[in-house]
């Protein structure tokens, strides 16, 4: 059992947790990712890691309530346990050896976007960021953003903040306008993250991205993770989840990504009325 | 005067028909009487090869004297002073090429039901007595296990009794390896693995869960956490896949994200969280137990059609006689000498269809079974919703690739030495990850082995 020690709402669909895991906070490196199981009959869901705090001992997620699980984690509360909480899995950003680089994050990607801005930044990369959000009220740590970049710039969907336009607007003027950037990483939604690989492509600008398909174990073993990288199978879970999102078979991921969505759709109706029971229930 | 009946006892079963839509145990084990009855079958020889067949070498005529007598506790003690953990070697040996293989009894007629038999005393000692064993007297030892399989659990449990500090690290939520997340629950109900595991941890065996050993701790550390020895038994855990179109699409699974979805993650009941594939027809690609435990997985999770398609003939299929015969008494239909060439799917990129070739058995291969050979122009399509990919499995690299010093073989299983030590000092290997892929009591014969030398080592 893993407890929650600090609950906070960054906005209306999006919760911070900083969660008692000492062996993972000791271990954790930006990019790698942990998985949740909520109770006895939760799924087995992964998230970026956002931070973590090695004194402490904790580790700290961002997620968007956005299925049934992320909303079953939403209704619990410090102080309440999480079933099960394993990690750290995956691979770290690689961040030796790179000197500018230029960190995209979209929506609640920008959670897991500033852990790997601030290893760039410790590893004495030059680091410009671009974030974007639909509009002014979903805007999350830009504080935190603006402590670890050289350049921000922050972009929203409706110019109610910052900059008017989408991050592959501001990316492509950047790149146009000459900066050398040796390395971009992209992180949030999958066509956010495949129209950042379409910007860089014609600069030849290597360009990661952060991939998130449905997983069971995340060890390796189930196999459910497997994208098209290069036209080779690579599993996300310890072949990533950081690619080369040149080489990666987007298409493919998102067909992929919707092989439960009308089920999803369902529990999550279904499960509506029950959501106070989260975190509590036991196998029948 | 013993039964020279010349046919095993029967032992009970659900009926195919009701069982094929349900997860309960199809076999329902031997009463008393009937468990007595077979018993008497022994001949009690003097050189008994049973026990020879038997990698753990159960002392398998004593302890089927005493359920010929009724004693069913001295039954169990003497089980269990060479196999922790008999309810499951009872369910799931092949005992038909072990101990069985080698009973006289067999000569003329059926050898006696040992398996069945073993299964019984297990049953019933966990029903009526089921006492949690003693804590050995500490030696003040420490050794970390890492995972909680068949071999984990049996390396376990005998450094325990030998008075060690025992850990398991387990990367998964729930302790018991394979026994948990690929055996389903209708061939070994969980509560017998999880039972098993309460019985460890009353021997002061401490089982730590969510520990993925290679990512959060390393095998290093684990020496540095002052554990003297460190055991691998982290199994064969990476599936394969063939390598051929169309495996991308959606509904095509690994037997491991199947069967770990169906059994681990209970998707087959309402209430859990975790989705599977509501499948109508369901292609099984392979002819190993496991693929026999995928269809029969799928055709209890509602699919109408359930087929397995095997490049080889049955003669040459790996699972056990008895699993084939289950399966195709649940109507599981068998496509045997057919290989997959493509995966088909319509225009959400969900399969459709599987497009196969007929074989042919040319010479033997490597194997000693025959070669398959394509038939030329012989392919044909077979509508599924739903491909499983039962191929077989390797060991996982992330131990081998975070441990500066361990080295595999080309197949990247840990290479040991005749006493199941690595090529690292101290750690010492044994299961699928050093043989790839087996059977849960050669895990067990590797895990007990294993125990033994690391009380040696330690003791040098």
């Amino acid at each position: 059992m893993y407890k929650i020690v600090r609950k906070k709402e960054l906005n209306p669909s999006v919760t911070l947790m900083d969660v008692e895991a000492p062996f993972i906070a000791k271990k954790a490196k930006a990019g790698q990712f942990i998985i949740f199981r909520v109770d006895e009959l939760g799924e087995r869901v992964p998230l970026t890691i956002a931070g973590y705090d090695r004194e402490k001992g904790t580790v700290t997620i961002i997620f968007q309530k956005v299925g049934f699980s992320t909303n079953a984690l939403g209704a619990l509360n410090e102080g309440d346990y999480i079933r099960d909480f394993v990690g750290p899995l995956g691979r770290p950003t690689e961040v030796e050896g790179v000197k500018r680089v230029c960190v995209v994050g979209g929506g609640v990607g920008c959670a897991i976007a500033l852990p790997s801005a601030q290893a760039f930044k410790e590893a004495g990369a030059k680091v410009d960021v671009i974030v974007g959000f639909r509009n002014k009220d979903i805007v999350i740590l830009e504080d935190e953003f603006r402590a670890c970049a050289d350049n921000l710039y922050l972009m929203t969907d409706d110019g109610s903040y910052g900059e008017h336009g989408f991050v592959t607007v501001k990316l492509q003027e950047l790149l146009e306008r000459g900066e050398q950037y040796d390395r971009v990483l992209a992180i949030g939604p999958v066509p956010m993250m495949k129209f950042v690989c379409k910007t860089t492509e014609p600069f030849g600008v290597k360009t990661m991205v952060s991939l998130n398909p449905i997983m069971v174990d995340g060890t390796g073993m189930c196999g459910g993770c497997r994208v098209t990288v290069g036209g080779q199978t690579k599993f996300a879970c310890v072949d990533g989840p950081e690619f080369d999102g040149h080489q990666v078979d987007f298409a493919e991921l998102m067909s992929r990504n919707g092989v439960y969505r009308d089920r999803e759709a369902q529990v999550t109706k279904d499960h509506a009325c029950r959501i106070e029971t989260m975190g509590k229930r036991l196998i029948p | 005067m013993a039964n020279m009946t010349l046919t095993k006892t029967p032992m009970p079963e659900q009926d195919p028909q009701i069982r094929a839509r349900n997860f309960q145990e199809v076999a329902l084990g031997y009463t008393e009487e009937m468990a007595m009855e077979e018993a008497k079958r022994c001949l009690n020889c003097k050189h008994p090869h049973c026990v020879e067949g038997c990698p753990v070498n159960v002392r398998i005529p004593e302890f089927i004297a005493k359920v010929a007598a009724g004693d069913f506790q001295a039954a169990y003690e003497i089980i269990t002073s060479t196999n922790a953990l008999p309810a499951l070697s009872g369910r799931v040996c092949p005992q038909e090429s072990q101990c069985e293989a080698k009973c006289v009894r067999g000569v003329k007629g059926e050898p006696v039901a040992i398996g069945r038999l073993e299964r019984f005393v297990a049953d019933w000692y966990r029903q009526h007595v089921n006492a949690m064993p003693e804590k050995a007297q500490p030696n003040g030892k420490k050794v970390a296990v890492v995972g909680s399989g068949p071999a984990g659990l049996t390396c376990a449990s005998d450094l325990a009794k030998k008075g060690y500090q025992v850990s398991i690290f387990e990367a998964l939520h729930t302790a018991g390896g394979v026994l948990v997340y690929g055996i389903p629950e209708f061939r070994l109900p969980k509560a017998i693995v999880a039972n098993e595991v309460e019985k460890l941890q009353a021997q002061g065996v401490e089982v730590m869960t969510n520990m993925v050993i290679g990512r959060v701790l390393s095998i290093d550390e684990l020496f540095e956490m002052g554990y003297q020895a460190v055991f691998v038994g982290s199994g064969a855990g990476l599936p394969m896949f063939m390598n051929i179109p169309g495996e991308s699409l959606k509904g095509v699974y690994s037997a491991n994200e199947y069967l770990t979805r169906t059994n681990l993650m209970k998707a087959y009941t309402e209430e859990a969280d975790t989705p599977i594939a509501k499948s109508k027809a369901v292609a099984v690609v392979g002819g190993g137990n496991v693929a026999m435990d995928s269809a029969r997985c799928a055709m209890r999770l509602g699919a109408d059609k359930v087929y397995i398609v095997y490049r080889r003939g049955e003669a040459e299929m790996p699972a056990r006689l008895e699993e084939r015969h289950h399966a195709k008494e649940e109507g599981i239909e068998f496509k045997t000498l057919c290989n997959p060439v493509e995966i088909l799917g319509d225009e959400n990129g969900s399969v459709k269809a599987i497009r196969c070739i007929r074989m042919e058995l040319g010479e033997p291969d490597a194997s000693g079974r025959r070669r398959p050979v394509e038939i030329p122009g012989s392919e044909f399509e077979l509508p599924v919703d739903t491909v499983i990919m039962a191929l077989g499995t390797s060991p996982n690299p992330l131990i081998r690739s975070t441990t500066p010093g361990l080295e595999t073989n080309r197949k990247g299983c840990l290479i040991v030495d005749e006493k199941e030590m690595t090529t690292r000092p101290g750690v010492f290997a044994g299961g699928d990850a050093v043989t790839g892929a087996a059977t849960v009591i050669l895990a067990m014969g590797a895990g007990k082995k294993a125990a033994a030398a690391i009380d040696e080592y330690l003791n040098k």
